[in-house]
């Protein structure tokens, strides 16, 4: 596709266009219901934003998909697809959970939660490992193996809750809730504005997490080999780029990064290892990088937005029955559709629209 | 011992009733990837076919209308599917992926507008499902030892959704490999541009497989909604699209194959009911979670070409473009 647009049309219109279009179609979605789709809008709108119980939910969100978010978004620079974060957070859940539960009895929180970031990584992206290493070295389909991953993660967490970790005698697969050494503070502790809100400090991590990925990418020679192999795979090789090291240290990053989510999840909120905590969060990384067109800061306000759609979809609910929570699904389904899958729908007609309005050059002679 | 052989026909039994869907799955993403165009959205597919089965069979109380529903709302996902991966050149992967949650999210959203039953659809009356059809001598061969209870026991009882699965699959071999519409088809997924040179429009050769693979899952979709249960429950699918994916990798893209690993995975799956308690000498018993996670770990163990190698249609996944 030639590329003959301003900057801003490439950059700012085009994303803007596909993200109404999804919009448009929810909202259609919302009157083929039988309700009024703008009534919906400022439920939501004032459920996510309107009191501070709320936007302390929404930010509890939004921390869950910058993690996510960041992780496809690594992953994407480097042309590798990593539909696995699901998984690789899952798996992470289980190494935030035992740092927890063994040092949270003797150490305070602010020792511990360094130790759950190195735990967070090194699970998630030991669940990445084999995938990468598969599609570098054997020339595995990386969606299919990180979509098989997710499920066995899946099996594997069930076994350990159900067999290793759970309390004795108790029914529900979960651990022990951990000692307040292994819990991180909540938002609501230095500002009470934010009520019963399951906010916490992971957010700030998720923060610098952006800027870490804002320097690897765009800062460094890593960073500068992934985009290279992500734009073509034969000019890195040509380059001297080895596409072994790159897959495998990009999906090492991605998993990583992915797993940092159970902070905010398992260290954060549920304040113990629960079944299936990560909840779809792994999948709403695909739309938040793709709406954020992977750039960090793009992914903090994708994510300030979907997290604003759960805080303000599980409002709605309460307010409309007729729509169900599961309208943000659909919602980030036609995101993933319109941003990723059609995002060059409105080019050609954008690419006549403004080169109609320049002159046109006269062919040489 | 004897338990076993005792629940022996009853595990034949199930597992036949579990490869079903994944076989229609299986069979549908057969064409779709023969043909070039990667599908992770079989699963979306056959929910909202399941879905759409389930709330035409309570409504107008008739399974072949569910059915014809049901199908109606898979191709129209396909067609989706087929709209951003052929025309728009989008990529595969992130389409089936949108599909899959918005089939997810409209089923239950649908469903709960529609029926206030918390996403559920209502049970359905014996009119609107596929009951089960005894095969003729079925009850009178009973008592022949072996034979009878192959043919009684394991073959007979089912519905007839079920003998179709099983009809498909020298179908699809019978289009695949000899017609001119299969042998197209096949080239379209390995070389498109020397289909195009012989004058066949890859566009259009494409979409055909597409729908093909909407009407295969509709047929998948319906079976689980209004034939093996009498209604549809959210997310009833429950991952059988990403196992049919894997059966199909795993049988190297080929009818007969894929038949035999979704009667395999069938049979993973019915294990771990017929006998909740396995143990195997010097290991224990084994947690039905390894059960679970076995067709995932075969598939990936196959991938990796530790045996055999697995090779996709060489033009999988790539977006056709005709000026090169």
């Amino acid at each position: 596709m030639k590329n003959d647009l301003p900057r801003w049309v490439d950059m700012g219109l085009i994303p803007l266009l596909n993200v109404t279009a999804a919009f448009l179609v929810s909202g259609l979605v919302v009157l083929f219901i039988g309700e009024n789709p703008i009534q919906a809008v400022q439920e939501m709108v004032f459920g996510a934003l309107g009191y501070g119980e709320g936007f302390g939910f929404t930010l509890y969100y939004t921390t869950n998909f910058i993690f996510t978010g960041l992780a496809v978004a690594v992953a994407f620079h480097a042309g590798l697809f990593n539909i696995g974060g699901e998984g690789q957070a899952y798996i992470a859940g289980l190494g935030v959970a035992l740092v927890c539960l063994s040092l949270g009895e003797t150490f305070p929180w602010w020792l511990t939660f360094p130790v759950a970031i190195i735990g967070a990584g090194l699970f998630g992206a030991a669940w990445a490992l084999i995938p990468a290493w598969l599609q570098a070295t054997r020339g595995s389909h990386i969606v299919i193996t990180t979509i098989m991953f997710n499920f066995i993660a899946a099996s594997l967490m069930v076994y350990l809750l159900v067999n290793v970790l759970k309390v004795p005698g108790s029914m529900e697969p979960a651990t022990a809730r951990f000692a307040d050494g292994g819990t991180l503070p909540f938002l609501r502790d230095i500002i009470p504005a934010f009520g019963y809100s399951p906010a916490n400090i992971s957010i700030f991590w998720a923060l610098g997490c952006c800027v870490f990925v804002y320097i690897l990418i765009w800062r460094t020679r890593l960073g500068y080999e992934m985009r290279t192999f992500g734009f073509s795979q034969s000019a890195a090789v040509y380059a001297g780029i080895s596409p072994t090291k790159i897959i495998v240290v990009t999906m090492l990053i991605s998993g990583a990064l992915a797993g940092m989510m159970a902070l905010n999840e398992v260290m954060g909120q549920a304040q113990k290892l629960q079944d299936n905590f990560v909840a779809g969060y792994g999948f709403v990384g695909i739309a938040v990088a793709l709406m954020g067109r992977s750039h960090p800061v793009g992914i903090v306000l994708a994510a300030l937005l979907f997290g604003i759609l759960y805080q303000g979809g599980a409002e709605l609910a309460f307010a409309m029955p007729a729509i169900s929570r599961d309208m943000i699904v659909v919602i980030q389904g036609l995101v993933i559709l319109f941003a990723g899958a059609l995002e060059h729908m409105f080019r050609p007609s954008l690419i006549k629209l403004f080169t109609r309005s320049e002159p046109v050059l006269a062919p040489a002679e | 011992m004897e338990d076993f052989l005792i629940k022996l026909p009853l595990l034949l039994d199930s597992m036949i009733r579990l490869s079903v869907p994944l076989l229609f799955a299986a069979l549908a993403g057969l064409f779709s990837e023969r043909s070039g165009i990667f599908d992770i959205s079989l699963e979306g597919k056959m929910l909202g076919a399941a879905f759409a089965a389930a709330a035409a069979a309570a409504v107008m109380d008739s399974a072949l209308a569910g059915l014809l529903a049901g199908i109606l709302v898979s191709v129209a996902l396909a067609l989706v599917h087929g709209f951003a991966s052929i025309s728009q050149r989008g990529n595969q992967i992130v389409s089936g992926v949108a599909i899959n949650f918005v089939a997810l999210g409209l089923t239950v959203l649908l469903g709960q507008a529609w029926f206030s039953q918390g996403g559920r659809t209502p049970q359905l009356s014996p009119d609107g499902r596929f009951g089960e059809l005894t095969l003729p001598f079925a009850t009178q061969l009973a008592d022949v030892p072996f034979l009878g209870v192959l043919y009684e026991g394991i073959i007979s009882g089912h519905n007839i959704l079920v003998y179709v699965a099983f009809l498909m699959v020298p179908l699809s071999w019978w289009v695949l490999f000899r017609t001119r519409f299969g042998l197209r088809l096949r080239a379209v997924g390995e070389n498109p541009a020397a289909v195009d040179t012989a004058g066949v429009s890859v566009v259009w050769l494409r979409y055909r497989a597409v729908i093909v693979c909407g009407v295969l899952c509709g047929f998948a979709g319906a079976y689980l909604s209004i034939a093996q249960a009498s209604g549809f429950t959210k997310d009833m699918t429950a991952g059988r699209g990403f196992i049919a994916l894997a059966a199909l990798i795993f049988a190297k893209w080929k009818p007969v194959p894929v038949m035999m690993a979704c009667l395999l995975f069938g049979l993973l799956q019915a294990i771990p009911i017929q006998y909740p308690q396995i143990s195997l000498p010097g290991i224990g018993i084994v947690p039905g979670q390894v059960m679970q996670a076995l067709p995932y770990v075969l598939t990936v163990v196959l991938l990796a070409g530790f045996i055999g190698k697995a090779t996709p249609p060489k033009a999988g996944g790539v977006p056709y473009v005709k000026e090169r």
